[in-house]
Formats: structure tokens, C-alpha cells, sequence
């Protein structure tokens, strides 16, 4: 009834940016959560600011200024020139930089919470077990805070998968390259080929509401466990 | 090993927010050294301190090791201080089993195996945990948690044990539990220890030596018995603490009555028998509560124990009924507190004879000292 | 009862009657009618001009609401308060009507949009051979499944035979107003935006692109049910069709309807 070759592509690559958009929010995301969570720098509260920005900021002025840094007037064109393009925008990557910035808060601050939630405790009794500081953050840190790091994923994840306004705006709806679910319903529900959007769109509700309760699952654990 | 090798040399000065400390004492690489005070006399800080987990400007050496010296701003890292570190929450790593507990600071120790003093098994044994070793951190009674906690601490090699209320946490009888632990760890490994408390009971058990914090500053320190007899503890305590310890010598046993006489700068005292030989020596605390006072020698009373002395001192609390009597037993000095009614009526003064009447009973277990032997 | 009390209250009384009556009466309501305009939003500059004049001439307040077609036309048929409904294509008006949320008949063609290939970088647009040069790595349209300039733009590049060539370039605004940015910040460096939006700008290369190299970008209104007795609406579709209407959205680089 519907050719597989127009649905599933948007599927396909809004998964792969979703975890490659995860991967890099982990990798940059946690020492930034480390150091929200540890340092006693009293301007850190301004930086935790400016990460959670994107809470309340409308993804349209993401979007506007995404563009703006990503084109050639940006660090993202000169970064692009080093490559021979002349821009980040509609581009994968350009996509991958958008959604980390989006999608920053619903990884850095779980982490954090993780981090805090632990304490000073455990930290020094392993140092005072012989453990450097970059050996406790592996072997004690990180354990610890582990159902952070799983809601930080999965929030991160779903959240990428979710994202829509930024991707219109930098995107430039390129099939296979930048033509996400969420753009792909839009198109689907603006042309009134309401039959497709449907099924995408039950999709998406399915999948949030699995998102939900995995994150409230682990949620529960981390509360438990934390007891 | 000359003197100096086998001491350590503590001092620090520094503020905590509204907190100051200003402490300076020696203690020997052997044995217990108690840090006694009230919460918030700054005995937390120091062991602390010691551990390297906070940086409070003074020095630090051990043995013959500099540990801290901020004049030269040396300051070793917590994590290359020799030292185990037993707090009063287990806090054992939850994402660990017990084996991975001890093993983490084993493996951190930077030692092969082969030259560790302290063996995994041995350990194990000593502490009796070897049951536990497969289950999750979660599962143990306060008890072992505490006995786990110590192992780890032990395994990591250290030069120096230091306690925090290791005991304040737990019920009497997880106490009981584990204090005989302690006393064996003292008795076989000779690892030396600071061990931090505000419970009487426990530092007159355990400690060899005691060094007296009130507000951050050392009230008294030196071997447990002459501390006690001779300082007046009254702000380092409170009232129904305050007691003396004496060195005393068991004379001997009377089995019908099931009592045990000890002899103590010639006068005697009975207590309810103990399983010691006669001739050995042991410590015992008495109370100052438990200490009554009379001016003639009493007859006619059930109470067992009457000690002939002189009034050293008399310490009237002014907006209290309570006063604290010192008397001069000819050597060893016991407390009296009584009211200051009765001081008034009997006309007590300094240089009056009284008779100091205790009461067995007053001879409690944990008031013996059952595992080591007066030091003088 | 006393009376002094009495005297006193009344002119709180006044006072509050005045303050209820000012915040609740629209001057609208007062002076004279209002009409509520859902409007494409490429056509935003050149409505409020319009109802500035509206407002000048009759004395009937205009109320807009700007937003793509497609929302709209979704608002519209949720019930949305609208009178008259200006949309950027002639399908959605079309579609009102036969769906029974406009006044059959009163759809006409307020305005023609005009494609123009623009460049922000001086000399680089000259003509129709830019295209056919292809010395570009990105080209922006507006979606040309949602919006009417990006059909025109894609007619365009068909009938100069350059489609398939340029087609892995492309890259889609959403609408016309997103696809002027991606040319206006750089990231594409050339694309078909619309002769409206470069009504202030001096700088940069155009190509206006003849009318004949696609279908008419015809942009429509229509008369909602909502708006049929409401004599404003009507008076408002009225001045839309007229000379003065007419001036105005030249100057902003339309061209006439119907």
C-alpha cells in the first residue's frame, strides 16, 4: 500500500543521527556535568545556564543562529573549508552539531544530578584507597552514577529523535542526508498525505511512550538504589 | 629504629568557616591514639587532615615521612598517603561485592602481592568475613559492613590506621561484635591507629594514649590513665560521663561470693569476678556519679568499696545543684559528684579526709579493660 | 441608612464602570467593524500595509494572523475565528470553498508572486546562465510539495533543462521566508526567493525570473463562513481588489491578480 523506499529512509537516518547525536553528547556532555557537579567556581551556575538555555529558548532561535555559525560566515564554514565545502548546514554533521546543542541539557543534567547525588563520600574513601583522581572517576564515579548515564542516553536519544525545528532550519530537507522523521511527517501532514504521517506519527507516539517509561523505570531505581 | 622514626608529629592551624583549629601533639607508631572531645571539638578535621582530604596549613610527619609541610608548601595527595581510613558509615562501594570492596584498595597498593604484610586470607580470617566475600554490599548487617570496611582499609597496606567513629553507628551489641576485632587487629598486626571518638567507654577500652580536643584546641594529651586521673574533664565531657580510670592489680578471687579483690595503692576494692590471674593488671573506670562521699568511716551499708583520701579540690557548679569533688587516694585521684547541699552540710573543703564509697556494681564490662594491659 | 457613605461610593462606582467598559470594548466594536485576516505569511509586509489603508479609509479594525498556508487553512477548518483567509497558493482557498468553510464565489486572485534566483555575493547571479553554469555547491528552494514558490522554482529549473543536473544541490526551505535565509546567511549560495522579500535590498545579485518559465504563483483569497455576514470582511476583500491595494503590493514586488 505504501513503498517502503518513502518511509523508510527518514526512519533510518533519524536513527543514526539519534546515536551518533548521543555518542557525542556522552563523550562531551559528562565532564561538563563532572564539573558542574564538583567545581566550587562560583560562575559555574552561568555556564549551567547557558547549557540549559536550549530548555526554554524556541528552537527557531537555535535554528537562526545555528545557521548563522554554521554557514560561511561561522566557525562552522571555516571548519567546512578545511574540508572544501563551504558550509555545515544540510550536511549530516552540521545536523549531528545541531541536535548536540538541542539536546545538551537532557544529558548533562542527569549526569550531574548522579554526580551530586553520591556525594563527596565514596570519592574520598577511594582516594584514601590509593585510587588518583582519574582512577576513582572511572572505577567509582561512573559506576555510581550509572542510571544517570542511562537516563542521559535515553533522554538524549529521544529527544534527537524528536527534534524538529532546528533540523527544518538547518537542514535544507535533503533525502538520505537531513530529511528527518519528524520533517518527513510535517511534509506528510502539510501535503495532506495524511495516510504516511499516520503511520509515522503512531510510530513516534509509540516510541516516545516506551521512552517515558524506561526513563521513569530507571528513575525508580536510581531512587531506590539510592536509598 | 631510633625515637623520632616511630613517632608522629602533628600540627595544624586553620580556619573552617566559623571553626578554628589549633592543634599540635605526637603520637607513638604503635598502639592506639585516641582523639577525644564532644562533636565539633575538631577531631574529625584532624584525621581528616591527616589523610590528606583537606588542607589546613600545618605539618604532618610520619615517621620519618613529610607528609604535609606548608611552609615548604608540601602537601601529599590523599591517594599517596599510606594510610587506611575507617569511617562511621561503612561507606562501602554499593556497585561492588564485598571481594571487590577488599579488593580495591589491595590492588591500589602498589606492592606486589608477595610483598604485602597484610594477605588477603590472613585478613579474611582475621576479621571473619570470609562468608561474605560473594554478596553484594547491601545485604550486610552494620556489623559486617563495618568489618568489611575495615579489611579494605587494611588491604590497601597502610603504615597508619585512622578511625572516625567506626563504632558510633552501631547498637550496643554490633559493638560488643566488633570491638574484640579491634583488639585482635591491635594484638597481631601492631597497626598502629588514631582512632577518633566521644564515647568514654570506648577509649578507655581501647586506647593506649588519648589526646583531649575541646573547640579545636588539645585540652590534655598522654597515656590514657594519667590523662584521666589527673585532668578535669568537665568541658571535654559531661556530667554523667565524667569518671577516672586507675591502673589497679588483681589480688585475688573469692569464688564462693564469685568476686574479685583488687589491690589499688594499698587499699582494696572488690568488683564482681573477673577471669583474670591474680597479679595481672587492668584498668577500671569509675564514675563520678557512682562515687558517694562520707566523712566518717561508714559501717552498716551494703556498699563494698570505701577508698580513704583527701579533698584535693572541690569544683561548684554555680547555677547547678551539682558540685565535683577531686580526692586524693595517695597517688590515683577518683571523682565525686554530689550536690552542693551535702557539701555544705558535711562542711567538705580541700585537705579534709573523706571516705569514697563506690559501689561494685559500678565495675561494668565496659568499663574493664579486658584486652590490654595499664601501661605503666 | 446614612447618606454620606453613598455619595462617596458612587464615583468609585463610576470609576470602575469606566475602567470595565474601556478594557472590554474593542474600539472596534464601537466605531466600527473588525475583520480578522488569516494571511500567508510571505504576504505579511504588504497586509499591514493594506489594513493601515483599510483602517484610514473605513474605519474598520483588521485583525492578522500570520502562518504558513497549510496551518492555516488546518486552523481555519478547526474553527479557527477567521473572516477572510489570504493564502499563498489556490488550492487551499479552493479547497475552503468546496469543503463548505468559505462563501462559494468569493475567490479571487489578490496578488502573483514573482521567483527571483538571488545571490548575497555581488556578480555572481547573471541571468540564466548562472544556472546552466551550475557554479554553485548549494541551491535553495522553498519545499516545493508545501510551498507555491518552490513548484515555480522547480518549473523553472525543468523548462531551462537544468533540473537534473542541479538536482543533488537543491536544498528545501520550508517555506520562502526560510529559504531566503539559507541564501541571506550564505550557506547557499544561490536560490529562488521570492521579488517580495528583496524589496529593501540593494546589494547582492538577482535574476528576476520570467514569468513564462513557470505557472502563475497565484496567490488567492477567499470570504470563511465566519466572515460572510460580517459587512467589514466583505468591505476588506473589496479594497484588496482595488487600485490603491494594488499600488502597494507593486512597491513590495507583486504582481496584479485577477
Amino acid at each position: 500500500m505504501l513503498e517502503g523506499s518513502d518511509i523508510w529512509p527518514p526512519v533510518r537516518l533519524t536513527l543514526q543521527l539519534a546515536a551518533t547525536t548521543t555518542v557525542v553528547l556522552l563523550i562531551l556532555g559528562t565532564p561538563i556535568a563532572w564539573w558542574l557537579a564538583r567545581s566550587r567556581q562560583r560562575w559555574k551556575e552561568g555556564v549551567a545556564a547557558v547549557v540549559a538555555l536550549p530548555l526554554v529558548l524556541p528552537p527557531t532561535v537555535i535554528g537562526f543562529y545555528l545557521l548563522l555559525a554554521l554557514g560561511p560566515d561561522g566557525p562552522g564554514g571555516w571548519v567546512a573549508g578545511l574540508f572544501g565545502g563551504r558550509s555545515l548546514a544540510f550536511t549530516f554533521e552540521g545536523l549531528v552539531i545541531g541536535s548536540v546543542v538541542y539536546s545538551m541539557p537532557f544529558v548533562v543534567q542527569p549526569i550531574r544530578n548522579a554526580f551530586e547525588a553520591f556525594g563527596d563520600r565514596p570519592l574520598e574513601v577511594a582516594a584514601t584507597l590509593r585510587a588518583t583522581p582519574w582512577d576513582r572517576f572511572w572505577t567509582v564515579a561512573v559506576p555510581l552514577a550509572r542510571p544517570g548515564f542511562l537516563t542521559a542516553a535515553v533522554l538524549g536519544f529521544a529527544h534527537t529523535v524528536g527534534e524538529f525545528g532546528v533540523v527544518l532550519m538547518i537542514g535544507g530537507n535533503i533525502p538520505d542526508e537531513t530529511k528527518v522523521l519528524s520533517v518527513a511527517i510535517y511534509d506528510y501532514v502539510e501535503t495532506l498525505q495524511w495516510a504516511q504521517a499516520h503511520i509515522l506519527a503512531v510510530g513516534m507516539l509509540v516510541f516516545s511512550f516506551l521512552v517515558i517509561v524506561a526513563v521513569m523505570t530507571v528513575d525508580r531505581r536510581l531512587k531506590r538504589g539510592g536509598s | 629504629m631510633s625515637g623520632d622514626d616511630a613517632m608522629g608529629d602533628v600540627a595544624f592551624r586553620g580556619t573552617l568557616g566559623a571553626f578554628t583549629l589549633d592543634v599540635a601533639f605526637t603520637f607513638p607508631m604503635r598502639g592506639i591514639t585516641a582523639l577525644f572531645g564532644p562533636s565539633g571539638c575538631g577531631k574529625t578535621t584532624i584525621l581528616r587532615c591527616m589523610a590528606g582530604l583537606q588542607n589546613l596549613p600545618g605539618c604532618l610527619a610520619i615517621g620519618r615521612d613529610i607528609w604535609q609541610d606548608s611552609d615548604r608548601r608540601t602537601f601529599l595527595k590523599p591517594h599517596r598517603r599510606p594510610v587506611g581510613y575507617v569511617l562511621q558509615e561503612a561507606s562501602l562501594f554499593p556497585h561492588l561485592s564485598v571481594r571487590g570492596n577488599l579488593r580495591f584498595g589491595l590492588r591500589r597498593s602498589g606492592k606486589r602481592e608477595s610483598d604485602h604484610a597484610l594477605r588477603f586470607d590472613d585478613v579474611v580470617a582475621l576479621l571473619g568475613i570470609g562468608p561474605l566475600l560473594g554478596r553484594g554490599t547491601a545485604t550486610l548487617s552494620g556489623g559486617e559492613r563495618q568489618r568489611v570496611a575495615i579489611g579494605r582499609a587494611l588491604l590497601s597496606q597502610p603504615q597508619l590506621l585512622l578511625m572516625d567513629e567506626p563504632l558510633a553507628a552501631l547498637d550496643s551489641m554490633t559493638k560488643d561484635e566488633i570491638i574484640p576485632y579491634l583488639e585482635t587487629l591491635q594484638k597481631t598486626l601492631h597497626m598502629p591507629m588514631v582512632y577518633v571518638s566521644h564515647d568514654i567507654a570506648e577509649v578507655a577500652r581501647l586506647a593506649d594514649r588519648i589526646v583531649v580536643l575541646s573547640n579545636g584546641r588539645k585540652i590534655a594529651d598522654g597515656p590514657v590513665t594519667t590523662v584521666w586521673e589527673k585532668l578535669d574533664l568537665q568541658s571535654a565531657i559531661d556530667r554523667a560521663e565524667a569518671g577516672v580510670i586507675l591502673a589497679v592489680r588483681v589480688v585475688r578471687h573469692d569464688t564462693a561470693f564469685r568476686l574479685t579483690y583488687l589491690d589499688h595503692h594499698g587499699q582494696e576494692l572488690a568488683i564482681p569476678m573477673v577471669d583474670r590471674a591474680p597479679g595481672s593488671t587492668l584498668r577500671i573506670r569509675i564514675l563520678a556519679r557512682d562515687v558517694s562521699l562520707a566523712i566518717e568511716r561508714p559501717s552498716g551499708i551494703s556498699i563494698r568499696n570505701v577508698l580513704a583520701g583527701i579533698i584535693r579540690d572541690i569544683i561548684e557548679e554555680p547555677e547547678t545543684a551539682h558540685a565535683e569533688v577531686l580526692i586524693d587516694l595517695g597517688g590515683a585521684v577518683v571523682r565525686s559528684s554530689v550536690t552542693r547541699a551535702s557539701v555544705a552540710e558535711l562542711n567538705l573543703a580541700p585537705g579534709h579526709a573523706v571516705f569514697a564509697m563506690v559501689k561494685s556494681i559500678a565495675f561494668d564490662k565496659l568499663s574493664l579493660n579486658l584486652g590490654l594491659a595499664g601501661p605503666d | 441608612m446614612p447618606l454620606r457613605p453613598m455619595f462617596r461610593l458612587r464615583p468609585v462606582l463610576a470609576a470602575g464602570i469606566f475602567i470595565v467598559l474601556a478594557l472590554s470594548g474593542r474600539p472596534g466594536t464601537a466605531l466600527g467593524g473588525e475583520v480578522r485576516a488569516a494571511v500567508a505569511a510571505n504576504f505579511s509586509a504588504a497586509a499591514k500595509d493594506i489594513a493601515g489603508l483599510f483602517a484610514k479609509e473605513t474605519g474598520h479594525k483588521t485583525v492578522l494572523s500570520f502562518g504558513s498556508t497549510g496551518q492555516l487553512y488546518t486552523q481555519v477548518t478547526q474553527g479557527a475565528p477567521f473572516d477572510v483567509f489570504l493564502a499563498a497558493d489556490r488550492a487551499r482557498p479552493q479547497k475552503a470553498v468546496t469543503e463548505g468553510f468559505a462563501v462559494p464565489d468569493s475567490r479571487f486572485t489578490y496578488a502573483t508572486g514573482r521567483i527571483v534566483v538571488y545571490s548575497r555575493d555581488a556578480g555572481r547571479v547573471d541571468g540564466e546562465a548562472t544556472l546552466r553554469a551550475g557554479k554553485f555547491t548549494r541551491l535553495a528552494i522553498a519545499n516545493p510539495a508545501t510551498a507555491p514558490y518552490g513548484s515555480a522554482a522547480v518549473e523553472t529549473l525543468r523548462a531551462l533543462g537544468v533540473y537534473d543536473a542541479l538536482r543533488g544541490r537543491i536544498v528545501q526551505g520550508n517555506n520562502i521566508a526560510q529559504t531566503f535565509q539559507f541564501v541571506d546567511s550564505g550557506n547557499a549560495e544561490v536560490g529562488f526567493v521570492a521579488l517580495s522579500q528583496l524589496a529593501g535590498i540593494s546589494t547582492g545579485s538577482k535574476w528576476v525570473v520570467p514569468q513564462n518559465l513557470h505557472a502563475v504563483i497565484a496567490q488567492d483569497a477567499v470570504l470563511l463562513k465566519r466572515g460572510a455576514r460580517n459587512e467589514a470582511a466583505r468591505a476588506f476583500l473589496q479594497l484588496l481588489r482595488g487600485p490603491q491595494a494594488r499600488a502597494v503590493m507593486e512597491k513590495l514586488g507583486y504582481g496584479p491578480g485577477s
